[in-house]
């Protein structure tokens, strides 16, 4: 195609939103939050002052840390695994072309479409001891939210039936891309649905099970309406996630410059799992599509 | 046939924890506070007392229109800011583009949490704090559209050449061959992105709790949570009407719209 003077301009024009916009809302506030952690912001006084590396000790030395990343890390993890297995156990589930399918599929994917504050507001309300699911239960059960041993785990539950759907669909997606011919064969050599499973049908959709995988992940360390709402971070920091105590400390205790230096680690985080994630999706999946 | 009928009861089963919220939410906001804890799968004494008090509480009819404005104006800004963004990256080549595009997509993998307290200091430098203008301007032209450029970039690099040419020999200009040609046949890329666009608008708690504090200016996911007694404890059934308020439009939607939901969110989203 020929490229002229005007098709340039025109380019630049198109981009110049978006661009402008990158800029001046996520690159230059991603420079001033490293700039800001070696500063100390006080809202109220209105004073801005230089303090070197004195955030950066504060959080060396924070006693609180350990415990946050510690229920950052169990949150992604428990998320992950449990969110990963039931989107797959749903998809093998509707991928057997059952009459209803897409009644189910519906169903399953609703939640998504839910505004995330009303469905954890109904998810804290049925998680009273008195609520709707010690009822069920046949009345007796855990007052959730408020013991360390069940806080976490509700929270996790709550975030996995809301967005589980978009990775059931995913999933379903790549397993309709498994080729016919492959599970003809292995049931005429005699293979059992347990070894297809993990010997076809396992390999073929890795690609979709480490994209799933990255997208939970990073979702999972954002997340933070859940925690506000249900637990407040509560019992004591047993469900403190880094971008709740992020808000804490910035927002509520007004630390701006503290909040700052943890926005830094979270955001070295999301990097290093990132590239951690890349590097694996060369050795590990056994097909690109 | 056995496993046939394993699979529905399984399915039956799993369908529980995805339906029951929904139908406990609208049900108990029907609910007079006496009764709110009582196992009633349908409410004996119904009452929509708690409807009622919603608007009574808060400004909640302010805050409804808040919300949807807001996600109007955000999911339009998007599609005119995005698929302009698209376009140029995928049709037009230009001095700097691949190292724009890489600029550009540094917004997908930077999570919004990470500047938030610049963002703050920004908006609130700019006399912006308390109002809706960082609600509005940084999901339009930051990270939240990013997504949506790339997603509309990927869609316009498989248009055929063919059509652009033939325009381009009746003498259309590139604005006139956007407008005309391309942006027409990419319905389906834009209905995705102003699906997950107005979505993500209306769920935004964050920002909204950071930026906003006058009550008439609230958000609804904000408003959601305000509904206390005096001790700050919550109102249930109140909540619960205000939250089956903001849920039951979006499921209508949905359920109505279900394919080209799932398809805008889950094959074309990137983000959980």
């Amino acid at each position: 195609m020929k490229v002229d003077r005007s098709d340039r301009l025109t380019a630049y024009l198109f981009i110049a939103p978006q661009l402008a916009g990158t800029v001046l809302f996520v690159l230059v506030p991603l420079v001033l939050v490293v700039w800001y952690s070696l500063h100390e912001w006080n809202v109220l006084a209105d004073t801005f002052d230089f303090v070197g590396g004195e955030n950066y000790r504060q959080l060396a030395a924070d006693p609180k840390l350990p415990g946050v990343l510690g229920a950052t890390a169990l949150f992604s993890i428990g998320l992950v695994i449990l969110n990963l297995s039931l989107a797959l156990l749903l998809a093998v589930l509707l991928n057997q072309r059952l009459r209803g399918t897409t009644f189910f599929r519906i169903v399953f994917f609703s939640p998504v479409v839910v505004s995330l504050v009303a469905w954890t507001i109904v998810w804290g309300f049925m998680l009273q001891q008195n609520g709707g699911i010690n009822s069920l239960l046949g009345g007796a059960g855990p007052n959730w939210l408020r013991e360390g041993g069940t806080a976490m785990v509700s929270v996790i539950v709550v975030q996995v039936v809301k967005n589980v759907g978009l990775n059931m669909v995913l999933f379903l997606a790549a397993l309709q891309g498994v080729p016919h011919d492959l599970y003809e064969a292995a049931r005429i050599d005699g293979a059992r649905p347990t070894t297809i499973f993990t010997r076809i049908t396992l390999p073929l959709i890795s690609p979709t099970i480490l994209l799933t995988s990255i997208i939970t992940v990073v979702g999972s360390l954002q997340v933070f309406a859940q925690i506000a709402v249900l637990t407040q971070g509560g019992p004591g920091t047993s469900t403190t996630v880094l971008v709740y105590y992020l808000y804490q400390q910035a927002f509520q205790f007004h630390a701006f410059g503290y909040g700052a230096t943890l926005s830094v680690l979270l955001f070295l985080i999301v990097l290093a799992l990132t590239v951690v994630q890349w590097q694996l999706r060369k050795k590990w999946v056994f097909h690109e599509s | 046939m056995k496993a046939r009928v394993i699979s529905y009861g399984l399915l039956c089963l799993l369908c529980v924890p995805f339906v029951f919220p929904t139908w406990w939410m609208v049900t108990s906001s029907l609910k007079p506070n006496a009764d709110i804890f009582a196992f009633q799968l349908w409410p004996e004494r119904p009452s929509p007392q708690a409807w009622r008090d919603v608007f009574t509480l808060q400004p909640f009819a302010e805050q409804y229109v808040n919300s949807a404005y807001i996600a109007l104006v955000v999911t339009l800004g998007t599609l005119v800011v995005s698929s302009m963004a698209g376009y140029a990256f995928a049709r037009i080549r230009f001095r700097g583009q691949n190292p724009l595009f890489l600029v550009v997509l540094t917004g997908l993998l930077i999570p919004s949490e990470v500047t938030i307290v610049p963002l703050f200091r920004m908006f609130n430098a700019a006399g912006l704090v308390d109002t809706h203008w960082p609600l509005i301007l940084v999901p339009i032209f930051g990270a939240p559209s990013v997504l949506a450029t790339f997603i509309m970039r990927q869609f316009f690099v498989t248009l055929p050449g063919e059509l652009e040419e033939a325009a381009r020999m009746d003498g259309l200009g590139r604005p006139a061959i956007f407008r005309r040609i391309a942006l027409p046949l990419a319905r389906p890329a834009l209905g995705a992105v102003a699906v997950f666009t107005f979505l993500h608008s209306w769920n935004l708690y964050l920002e909204p709790i950071v930026f906003i504090s006058s009550k008439n200016r609230y958000t609804l996911p904000q408003a959601l949570t305000q509904f206390t007694d005096a001790y700050q404890g919550p109102l249930w059934n109140v909540q619960l009407s205000a939250a089956s308020m903001t849920a039951i439009p979006v499921l209508i939607v949905f359920v109505i719209a279900q394919r080209q939901f799932i398809e805008g969110l889950a094959h074309t989203g990137l983000k959980g």
